[in-house]
């Protein structure tokens, strides 16, 4: 059996495995031209010329365009969660009069060769007269320009009575917290090629990812193109998480470049521009304090936090902020909530999501703010976390917020019975006994704890088209797109689970405007979910015409037959018909080439997978060094397609969530000249840091929403990683160095040791 | 523009190619020898995605040039498999989920081939030492290590203890 629940191999490795893959610097167009982009070297200033004379007389420079040649253009939209206080710090494609971060696009070389547009791009020179630089969100407001502050907007969420939770409060916790800007780096950097046909007027670009479908809308208002004279292909995708795919002025620059120099153009980043210009994520400073009671239960919550967005405001406008007020409540009751998210912009690269986004965040601070509430009353951090979850009668459990625009009700859990089986499955008493024997020796080892919850399935729709050809081998064509996750063998299982077959004999075509209308694309662990359930529709309608003319055939009782092993078949093998007669059957009824369903799922509201995170570190008192001795996951995802690919998904979330607990972080001068340029400098894990990862999946609290049972999978790795490690670390040093910031770098944990006292 | 005529053997065939000396010996191998399996991270010499064999020894493809290969003998990751049989290694990564995107892959690939090549046996500790020289973002690395552990058990080159 291949379908949903088995660990097969995955449908998309051979050709990757053979260096077959087709991703954006393997895609070459006849006669293209390349393009290379001039970025700004200095934060924030006024261009008062652009020289690029010099430049454009290198042998083999096409055309060279800045500022003033994309004028008429307007500057790139919000794809999700726009608001009107957002718009005046949309991003234009190439730099209009001033320049707000180090590599923001102020023009662009084509030339026939990518290094001779290399050398090109160092000739133009911008005279750029320097403007007052910000670096601090949570600081003084300044001017965005003659009429905009730097901070937009306030995005508030509340329920409850918040001032009478503080008034009836035994004790009061408060804390400043902050997480440094990282964010995804995919190991492919971006890239796109397009190329203009004047004879029919159409434009097709490749190396599109995550979105196709909207972007496809959004570069055809930009260049006033008719949607059907624009097709966007996906090909293989080196890694998403979150920043790739959406839409960035290079994506623009390449289309338009197409069309007016009449050439296919091709762009591919290098990583030092990647690490510059592609969108950041987290950097966030949050002041959260927590009324409670004598017995460690939380009255209600204040969090007022400052989102440093960047220097604009790109396709994910609110998203970040929005998410991080609305899920920070977690697992917990709460009964009061009150938060206010102060949206900056700065003169740095601009940010977007990045995987668990505003949930890596505000896991940190909610867990560390449930750390010190047990210190306070002096309780386990478990017993404090027990006393404050929310029940299981309870669930569906209404929030009373929203995110992502939808209102937030929590589907199903069981919280503490997934802590209990977690408790058990890592022996825990026997593990923080053993820690304790072995800080009494010396060491400075220690363990921490994380909740989390989680959301997927974002909606609003998915569309399917699934066709079965008269061999009995099913296409499934599909407006997700594949971000290297393993989307295909998913949705091949689960369209073979329904189907009869093996998900071998499904082909899954996704991220091709061309094949299918519309199509949401992937992101917000939405695919499984929605895709999913979108799969089930149509195959049961291909089901039902199955099965009847099966019950024709055979004369049975539709209700007698099932499809398996592929043929329609009574309960123990026989009779049964096998699945291509039975096609050829229904074929010949329909004079059709193939039969083909259709099927929309329409959903409202999320599904919300929930998990812990726990943290063994040793700290080296010497050096400030933390080692990750093992990192633990449990998480209900409610039902799994593929139990090794939803391991996959944890192992990789939680380097990442690693990577931003202990190394990764964008670092800034107070000139805005950004400091982490190179993969050196901007240091991420490898498996030299790596701790075993040791997961526990359950299936305790399957979805109501959609028809499969399942959650998505894709970011609870990441989200409780920093939380958890903080909380290690915290108790590796005895809680004499409380952990208020991520990334925890051994020069900072130094320091802080340093001050307490530390040897 | 200055070029040179070169012959390049990769994978035991012989290209001959008109190649600026500046290039890089990964753009050389993509763009004049048509093999784009050996895909660039970063340029810089820290990724490894562009790892590739060199005479025996694995080499960054981003901090060499073309022009430098000459006489060498280059192995990519197209010339792993044979014919429609996958190498071992590449079988094992296969079986055990060691690639999610793919893009760090044929640099993995490489890499642990010559490891695997070596005449040492290969312990834990020596695994992730070598495999630390390479990024990956999408498999938290676990089943990378699990996958080359399994081609080097089938190899017989595993050992539970430090190499002799």
């Amino acid at each position: 059996m291949d379908g949903i629940g088995a660990s097969v191999r995955r449908i998309e490795d051979p050709p990757l495995l053979r260096g077959e893959g087709r991703f954006a610097a393997d895609i070459d167009l006849p006669g293209q031209l390349h393009m290379r982009v001039v970025r700004a070297g200095m934060a924030h200033g006024r261009i008062l010329s652009i020289d690029t004379a010099a430049a454009a007389a290198i042998p083999g420079v096409v055309a060279i365009w800045t500022g003033a040649d994309v004028a008429s253009l307007p500057p790139i939209g919000f794809r999700m969660m726009g608001l009107t206080a957002l718009e005046p710090y949309r991003q234009p494609i190439l730099a209009q009069r001033v320049v707000r971060y180090v590599g923001e696009p102020l023009a662009v070389v084509f030339a026939e060769d990518p290094y001779v547009a290399e050398d090109a791009e160092e000739l133009v020179y911008a005279d750029i007269e320097a403007l007052p630089v910000i670096i601090r969100a949570a600081g003084p407001i300044g001017d965005f320009d003659a009429a905009h502050g730097t901070e937009p907007t306030i995005i508030r969420k509340a329920y409850g009575d918040i001032a009478a939770a503080f008034a009836a409060a035994e004790h009061v916790v408060e804390l400043e917290l902050a997480v440094g800007r990282h964010t995804g780096v995919p190991l492919e950097t971006r890239g796109a090629s397009a190329a203009y046909d004047a004879a029919t007027g159409r434009l097709a670009m490749h190396g599109a990812a995550k979105v196709p479908h909207t972007n496809r809308i959004a570069i055809a208002r930009m260049l006033d193109l008719s949607l059907d004279q624009l097709h966007l292909h996906e090909g293989h995708v080196g890694g998403g998480f979150g920043i790739r795919g959406e839409l960035y002025p290079e994506d623009v620059l390449v289309c338009l470049a197409a069309m007016r120099l009449g050439r296919p153009v091709k762009w591919i980043e290098d990583r030092r521009e990647h690490l510059m210009a592609a969108n950041h994520s987290r950097d966030q400073l949050h002041r959260i304090r927590a009324a409670i009671d004598a017995r460690g239960f939380v009255l209600g919550v204040e969090d007022e936090f400052w989102v440093d967005q960047g220097a604009y405001v790109r396709t994910h406008a609110s998203t970040v902020p929005d998410l991080a007020a609305g899920m920070l409540p977690g697992p917990y009751l709460f009964p009061a909530y009150a938060a206010a998210a102060h949206v900056r912009l700065t003169n740095k690269t601009p940010a977007g999501t990045y995987r668990a986004p505003g949930r890596f965040e505000g896991t940190f601070v909610r867990e560390r703010l449930i750390d010190a509430i047990a210190e306070r009353v002096g309780l386990d951090p478990i017993a404090v976390r027990r006393i404050n979850l929310i029940p299981p009668e309870s669930m569906p459990f209404d929030r009373g917020l929203d995110a992502l625009g939808t209102p937030l009700v929590y589907d199903s859990g069981d919280y503490a019975l997934l802590l209990d089986k977690f408790l058990r499955h890592l022996d825990y008493e026997m593990l923080q006994a053993s820690l304790a024997t072995r800080r009494a020796a010396g060491e400075h080892v220690g363990l921490g704890l994380a909740f989390f919850v989680e959301k997927s399935g974002l909606g609003p729709f998915d569309d399917v088209r699934l066709e079965l050809d008269a061999g009995g081998r099913a296409v499934l064509v599909t407006g997700a797109a594949s971000v290297g996750q393993g989307v295909e063998t998913s949705l091949a299982q689960i369209t073979g689970e329904m189907l009869g077959i093996s998900y071998l004999d499904v082909t899954v075509v996704h991220g091709q405007t061309d094949r299918i209308a519309r199509g949401m694309g992937a992101f917000a662990t939405r695919v499984t979910v929605m895709t999913g359930t979108a799969i089930v529709l149509a195959a049961e309608k291909l089901r039902a015409r199955l099965l009847a003319k099966a019950a024709e055939l055979l004369q049975q009782p539709v209700s007698a037959l099932v499809l398996r092993d592929g043929a329609a078949q009574a309960e123990g093998g026989s009779p049964s018909i096998a699945l291509p007669a039975l096609i050829a059957a229904c074929l010949a009824e329909e004079d059709a080439p193939r039969m083909v369903a259709e099927a929309t799922f329409e959903s409202g509201h999320m599904t919300y997978p929930y998990g812990i995170h726990l943290a063994i570190a040793r700290v080296d008192a010497e050096t400030g060094g933390v080692v990750l001795e093992r990192l633990a996951v449990a998480y209900d995802i409610g039902r799994t397609v593929n139990p090794m690919l939803v391991e996959g998904q944890i192992h990789g979330g939680a380097a990442q969530g690693i990577g931003g607990a202990l190394m990764e972080e964008f670092l800034y001068d107070e000139d805005g000249q950004p400091l982490c340029t190179n993969l050196a400098d901007y240091v991420m894990p490898t498996s030299g840091e790596m701790p075993p990862i040791d997961i526990l999946l359950t299936e305790d609290a399957p979805s109501g929403i959609g028809r499969l049972g399942v959650k998505g999978a894709g970011e609870g790795g990441t989200t409780a990683a920093g939380a958890a490690i903080a909380a290690a670390v915290d108790a590796a040093l005895g809680g004499r160095v409380p952990i208020t910031q991520l990334p925890i770098t051994p020069s900072r944990l130094h320091a802080a040791m340093k001050q307490a006292g530390f040897e | 523009m200055n070029t040179r005529h070169i012959t390049l053997n990769v994978n035991g065939t012989d290209h001959a190619i008109e190649v600026e000396p500046r290039r890089t010996l990964a753009d050389t191998l993509r763009d004049q020898c048509g093999l784009t399996g050996t895909h660039l991270g970063c340029e810089h010499g820290v990724c490894g995605a562009c790892t590739i064999i060199v005479d025996d020894a694995p080499v960054r493809a981003c901090l060499m040039f073309g022009v430098q290969a000459e006489g060498r003998l280059i192995r990519t990751v197209e010339g792993l498999a044979d014919g429609q049989t996958l190498s071992p290694l590449q079988q094992s990564f296969w079986d055990n989920h060691g690639l999610q995107c793919g893009f760090c892959t044929p640099g993995f690939l490489m890499l642990a081939t010559w490891l695997l090549e070596r005449e040492t046996m290969i312990d834990e500790a020596e695994l992730r030492h070598v495999l630390s020289s390479n990024l990956c973002r999408c498999t938290g690395y676990q089943n990378i290590l699990k996958a080359v552990r399994e081609a080097a058990k089938g190899l017989g080159k595993w050992t539970e203890s430090a190499p002799a």
